[in-house]
């Protein structure tokens, strides 16, 4: 099979790319639409720097075909600021020091809006548990946890 | 890590789907979260000819009640499994061991016919079908046919279901007294051991027990033993540590791997069998 066009919604705007079948999601991102905010980390699903929105829910963009979210609605973590303003995670990950080198930081942004979408008070054990799909090869865990209870206390007052 | 070329088609309805597998003689698969085959296809281990994307299928996902029985469809996600409040309220071990499946961004995608299909030995939901006695419902060019859960899982990453056939969804008898008990690897979040545990209990004393485990050899299977020790004997902490003390002992083909030898498998069974048995007992 040769190429095929895709029609998707990325961060609000339609889009089209024309892929092979076997194109991941998070190429088609990257090397088509310019989306380099998406890392490609394991490329085995398990360290979650992949990780963007389809239809409001959180996946892990290297286990997707392009092909699959056909008509879908994608978010990456260059759509999250809104106006200039960065999303109260972002905003708590840069105050709380919720990142080293950086490159786990977009799927951990993802990951910890998705988390919060569905428990916007979430305890410690569950920020933990929320963000299991995600890897941090500086350690640098206990900072992450604290961007998202900033982010949580943001959005409560 | 980029797969081999394939056909990409979408079916419009399962009949549609069977006969599209049909026409790829036997070269094609099914996709409908692809968290157990795209995977296996990037690391060239798995290399069809086609892919019929069945995950837009209508009403092949959904969670309904029927007859006393509750029904699963097979492209029901996980995240679908472990939000669901009919199952919270009638069966409460379904959504427990999906919640324990990988990560949010895997059961977002991945799918309770998926995870039966594929058969990883390490799996979660092989587990609980089994010890939950369901049965699997399956359509193939023939027909319907319907398979019980630990006749279904045959050995490893092999079930009964052709190359022409479709897992539908799966149908079983709601209950209440069920646990699931699992040891996580912890990057992939698979099962280095879980076990399901059903019991039937009336007036404090165990009728029957139904346990199975994956992870620990080829594939989910039941741990005849142990429900024989807990079948006509109070459900309490004794009886429960009675039984899950001979967990694993008629396990063969123990699995061995960097995360765990077979010592500390058949020890694990043993540990993992009590607390799924003290869950179940608690409900």
């Amino acid at each position: 099979m040769g190429q095929v066009t895709v029609t998707l919604n990325v961060n609000g705007r339609n889009r089209k790319v024309t892929v092979e079948p076997r194109t991941l999601l998070v190429h088609a991102l990257r090397e088509q639409l310019g989306l380099t905010g998406t890392h490609v980390g394991c490329d085995t699903s398990q360290c979650g720097a992949c990780t963007v929105f389809v239809n409001g829910q959180s996946v892990k963009s290297c286990t997707l075909f392009a092909v699959q979210v056909e008509g879908d609605a994608i978010t990456t973590i260059e759509g999250v600021a809104k106006d200039g303003e960065l999303h109260p995670v972002q905003e708590g990950f840069w105050e709380e020091h919720g990142l080293q080198c950086g490159y786990c930081t977009p799927g951990m942004i993802m990951a910890s809006i998705d988390l919060l979408n569905t428990n916007p008070q979430p305890t410690e054990a569950e920020i933990r548990d929320g963000l299991c799909g995600n890897l941090c090869r500086c350690t640098g865990y206990q900072h992450i946890v604290n961007a998202v209870q900033y982010a949580a206390e943001k959005v409560k007052a | 890590m980029i797969p081999v070329e394939f056909d990409y088609e979408r079916a419009e309805s399962l009949d549609d789907a069977i006969a599209r597998l049909a026409a790829t003689g036997g070269e094609g698969k099914l996709l409908a979260g692809g968290h157990s085959l795209v995977p296996l296809m990037k690391l060239r281990l798995s290399e069809p000819s086609s892919l019929i994307d069945i995950s837009r299928i209508a009403g092949l996902s959904g969670i309904r009640e029927k007859d006393g029985k509750v029904e699963i469809g097979a492209t029901t996600t996980h995240h679908e499994v472990q939000q669901s409040e009919l199952l919270r309220r009638l069966c409460p071990v379904v959504p427990e061991a999906a919640g324990e499946i990988g990560d949010p961004q895997i059961r977002h995608k991945g799918t309770l016919g998926g995870s039966l299909a594929h058969a990883d030995p390490s799996a979660d939901m092989p587990a609980v079908v089994v010890a939950l006695g369901a049965e699997v419902h399956i359509k193939g060019p023939g027909g319907w046919r319907a398979v019980a859960a630990e006749d279904f899982f045959q050995d490893l990453f092999t079930v009964d279901l052709g190359p022409d056939e479709i897992i539908a969804g799966v149908q079983f008898r709601p209950l209440r007294s069920a646990g699931y008990a699992k040891l996580h690897q912890r990057a992939s979040h698979y099962a280095i051991v879980g076990v399901a545990a059903a019991l039937d209990v009336e007036g404090g004393v165990v009728r029957s027990a139904r346990v199975a485990v994956t992870g620990a050899s080829t594939h989910a299977q039941r741990l005849p033993n142990v429900e024989e020790l807990l079948a006509g004997r109070p459900a309490n902490a004794e009886s429960i540590a009675a039984a899950a003390a001979v967990a694993g002992d008629t396990l063969e083909d123990v699995n061995v791997d960097l995360h765990a030898s077979e010592e500390y498998r058949r020890a694990m069974v043993k540990v993992f069998t009590r607390r799924a048995l003290e869950r179940a007992a608690a409900r």
